[in-house]
């Protein structure tokens, strides 16, 4: 007897494979950029399906001269492009200093934001400063656009005795109440459900804050993203999610999430979710967008899903080596540019901004960042041995008050410790 | 006073909570217009209103990940997993974030919540309605566990669950709901009505999380359990005429252990009783802690009576679990030790 199907061709496995790998040569010439200003702008009630479209095309502001264009250009005043610019300079400088402070032994881990500065800085100008936000790991520009003061974030980073985390958590996974900034799990998409209750929350007491969230285009792959479009759909949660698609999940290019086949705006569909897909290396299109979208869950029409189209310049933390695994001409070649580029370009086409008034700004962000970072280094460096909170803090907050068995654990380890003649 | 079953006192509790606190919200499967598929919550949505008790999405994930996020808002959520069997797409939510969050935000903030669900066998339920998961829980720092055994201990410890600033598991015995079960699969069930602790007062009150209950003071033998096999070793002991002090834990963490330790203390034997599966089950932790505290007056070594380390047999369920001949049998052992 013979099996069925013996004599029909084999089925074969496609497994994704990025376009270009360490020595091939970069060429984007066939990447058509949208044209800038090309994208209507709907009413913020729109119906999900009628504006279909703009999960598959992107919206851009800025364009290839420096000019914004087209309905979607916000017309912000000069003073607020140059906070923007401003912020985006001192995150990448901010960025730049503790990338090397982690090579120099200072600290364990670090992730630079180099290159997706728009995402997060634009999106914090277009939502109050009382929306909470779910971030990823990568939002840090959301803490200084919100003004968190800078030597907060570096302590954290050398979790050192000024670290208002008490050296519980891994450098970047900031956490601050008073900004409305969530705590960063480091758990991937978890934040995304949290997001949601958070906004129905927020609805159930009747108040007028929305929730944001963040997520990387390969952590849509995760249930947890899936489980949130679901709740949110269902109760109409204010929420605006956001996909940074900087293309690279460590190593695995956005295929690995289904990038070969759809775009990550177009997930917001099924659901019936607006879905808005944006050049997130335009800055203006960031804040015009998420505007939108805070407009939208505010006015109680529901959740936007904004795939932010943009490049991760770097690595994805101090512990991987981009070379080994993609081109390094990507980044150059990028065709949508530099997102500080751009918004400086567009100031100087303003007539709002030069060459020497920029290069004053980098060197005054540098100096800024410098110096913070030499006040928090006195409070400590990780490993350091010194300047950490004392050991005994570790049993605290696990629970609101400390059960029998944690001081029980507790005082065998400062026994222990003392025993061994170890400072307590 | 009023005679309750479980189910009615649970019920009660919610009750209670979510007319004094109007931070208290009920979501999961099921829970809203219909009351749940065990009646848990019946009556709550007419009574409290659609925002503030909810069916929720086939996702228990997401039944997890809003109530940490409404949570952080500063709402009290009482999130119910249908069956315990269904809880562990919640799993990452539950360990990961609702666990973690007091600690990784150093306080900034908590996940004050009581995820309700039904545990237990003895009801044919199969390997998807009859698993014991408390041991998973309890081996996660920064989740409390809680297992009430009577109508009286289910709304206290509800209430005093609902009104903890930390996340707690409150896992519900199925079995046990309508009636206290003696282990005798083959006699009629016996109501709630005739045990003394269906007597539940009407209005708040609570049983604080964190103390043991010696339910039956006794010489023999201490047997340390929880939930359903509070009853099955109850009835045990009275048929067998054995004077044995059988302690409720009630809340598994934290762990009231200096009760349980003072009882081995005065008896010298310890048989630890459970439903779940046997290795790295919390009869092992109980066992661990019994030895290290009590050896010296340890007459036998500790005993335990578990469910077997296989999934849960549907048609052979009373093979499976822990009865009276079991407990017999380890009983014997142990007192001829």
């Amino acid at each position: 007897m013979k099996a069925r199907g013996s004599n029909l061709p084999p089925l074969s496995l496609h497994v994704p494979e990025p376009r270009f790998r360490p020595g091939d040569t970069v060429d984007y010439a066939d990447f058509e950029i949208p044209i800038a200003g090309a994208q209507s702008r709907p009413d913020i009630n729109a119906i999900p399906r009628d504006i279909a479209g703009h999960a598959y095309g992107m919206i851009r502001v800025l364009d290839g001269e420096g000019r914004a264009v087209g309905p979607w250009n916000p017309n912000l005043d000069p003073a607020t492009l140059r906070n923007m610019l401003r912020e985006m300079v001192l995150l990448r400088a901010f960025d730049d200093r503790f990338f090397r402070a982690q090579r120099q032994g200072k600290t364990s881990f670090y992730m630079k934001s180099t290159g997706e500065e728009a995402t997060s800085i634009g999106a914090a100008h277009a939502l109050h400063d009382d929306d909470m936000c779910f971030p990823s790991y990568r939002q840090q520009g959301l803490l200084i656009a919100r003004g968190y003061p800078l030597i907060e974030m570096m302590c954290q980073i050398y979790n050192n005795s000024g670290d208002k985390l008490k050296g519980r958590q891994l450098p970047v996974m900031y956490s601050s109440r008073e900004k409305s900034f969530f705590s960063l799990s480091g758990n991937l998409a978890t934040q995304y459900p949290q997001a949601v209750g958070w906004a129905m929350a927020s609805a159930i007491k009747g108040d007028t804050r929305i929730a944001a969230a963040w997520c990387g285009e390969g952590s849509t792959a995760e249930g947890d993203f899936h489980s949130a479009l679901t709740f949110a759909s269902v109760y109409r949660a204010a929420t605006v999610f956001n996909i940074i698609n900087n293309q690279w999940a460590i190593s695995s290019f956005s295929g690995f999430a289904g990038a070969e086949s759809t775009t990550f705006a177009a997930r917001a569909i099924g659901y019936g979710i607006a879905g808005l897909r944006i050049d997130g290396n335009d800055i203006l299109a960031v804040y015009a967008a998420t505007q939108w979208a805070a407009e939208r869950a505010r006015a109680g029409h529901g959740p936007t899903l904004i795939e932010h189209f943009t490049y991760r310049a770097e690595g994805h933390s101090t512990s991987d080596d981009p070379s080994r695994y993609r081109a390094a001409e990507e980044r150059t070649k990028w065709p949508l540019g530099d997102p500080i580029v751009r918004l400086k370009h567009h100031l100087e086409a303003l007539g709002e901004w030069d060459e020497e008034r920029h290069v004053a700004l980098e060197k005054e962000c540098v100096a800024l960042i410098r110096d913070n970072a030499r006040e928090a280094e006195a409070r400590g460096v990780l490993g350091d041995g010194l300047r950490h909170h004392s050991f005994d803090t570790m049993f605290e907050d696990v629970f609101e008050t400390m059960p029998h068995h944690l001081q029980e654990q507790r005082d065998q380890m400062i026994a222990e410790r003392e025993a061994a003649g170890l400072k307590p | 006073m009023t005679s309750m079953t479980m189910l009615q006192a649970i019920n009660s509790a919610l009750d209670v909570m979510m007319a004094r606190d109007p931070n208290v919200v009920v979501l999961g499967e099921d829970v809203g217009y219909f009351g749940g598929v065990f009646k848990a919550t019946q009556g709550l949505q007419a009574k409290y209103g659609k925002t503030r008790v909810f069916d929720t999405p086939i996702n228990e994930g997401g039944i997890i990940g809003v109530a940490v996020g409404m949570a952080a808002y500063g709402l009290r959520p009482v999130p119910e997993i249908q069956f315990a069997d269904y809880i562990y797409p919640a799993f990452d939510q539950l360990v990961s974030e609702a666990a973690r969050l007091r600690y990784r935000s150093a306080g900034q903030f908590t996940a004050p919540m009581t995820v309700r669900s039904p545990m237990g066998g003895g009801i044919f339920g199969g390997q998807t309605h009859s698993q014991s998961p408390e041991g998973i829980f309890t081996h996660v720092s920064g989740l409390k566990t809680v297992i009430p055994s009577t109508p009286y201990d289910a709304k206290g410890l509800l209430i005093a669950s609902i009104e903890d600033n930390d996340p707690v598991i409150f896992l519900e015995p199925k079995r046990i709901y309508n009636g206290p079960f003696d282990g005798h699969y083959d006699r009629p069930v016996v109501p709630w009505s005739k045990h003394p602790a269906s007597e539940v007062p009407d209005d708040y009150y609570t049983v604080p999380l964190g103390k043991a209950a010696v339910t039956r003071p006794g010489t023999d033998l201490t047997i340390v359990t929880y939930g359903t096999m509070v009853h099955v070793v109850t009835a045990f002991a009275e048929e067998n005429g054995i004077d044995a002090e059988i302690i409720d834990v009630r809340t598994l963490v934290p762990l009231d252990i200096e009760t349980i330790a003072a009882s081995v203390e005065k008896t010298g034997r310890c048989m630890i009783v459970h439903e779940a599966t046997r290795t790295g089950g919390f009869g092992a932790e109980l066992s661990a802690e019994i030895q290290e505290r009590c050896f010296y007056a340890l007459e036998a070594p500790v005993a335990r009576v578990t469910g077997w380390d296989t999934p849960y047999p549907h048609a052979l369920e009373w093979a499976y679990f822990p009865g009276p001949v079991r407990l017999g049998q380890a009983c014997k052992k142990l007192m001829e030790a």
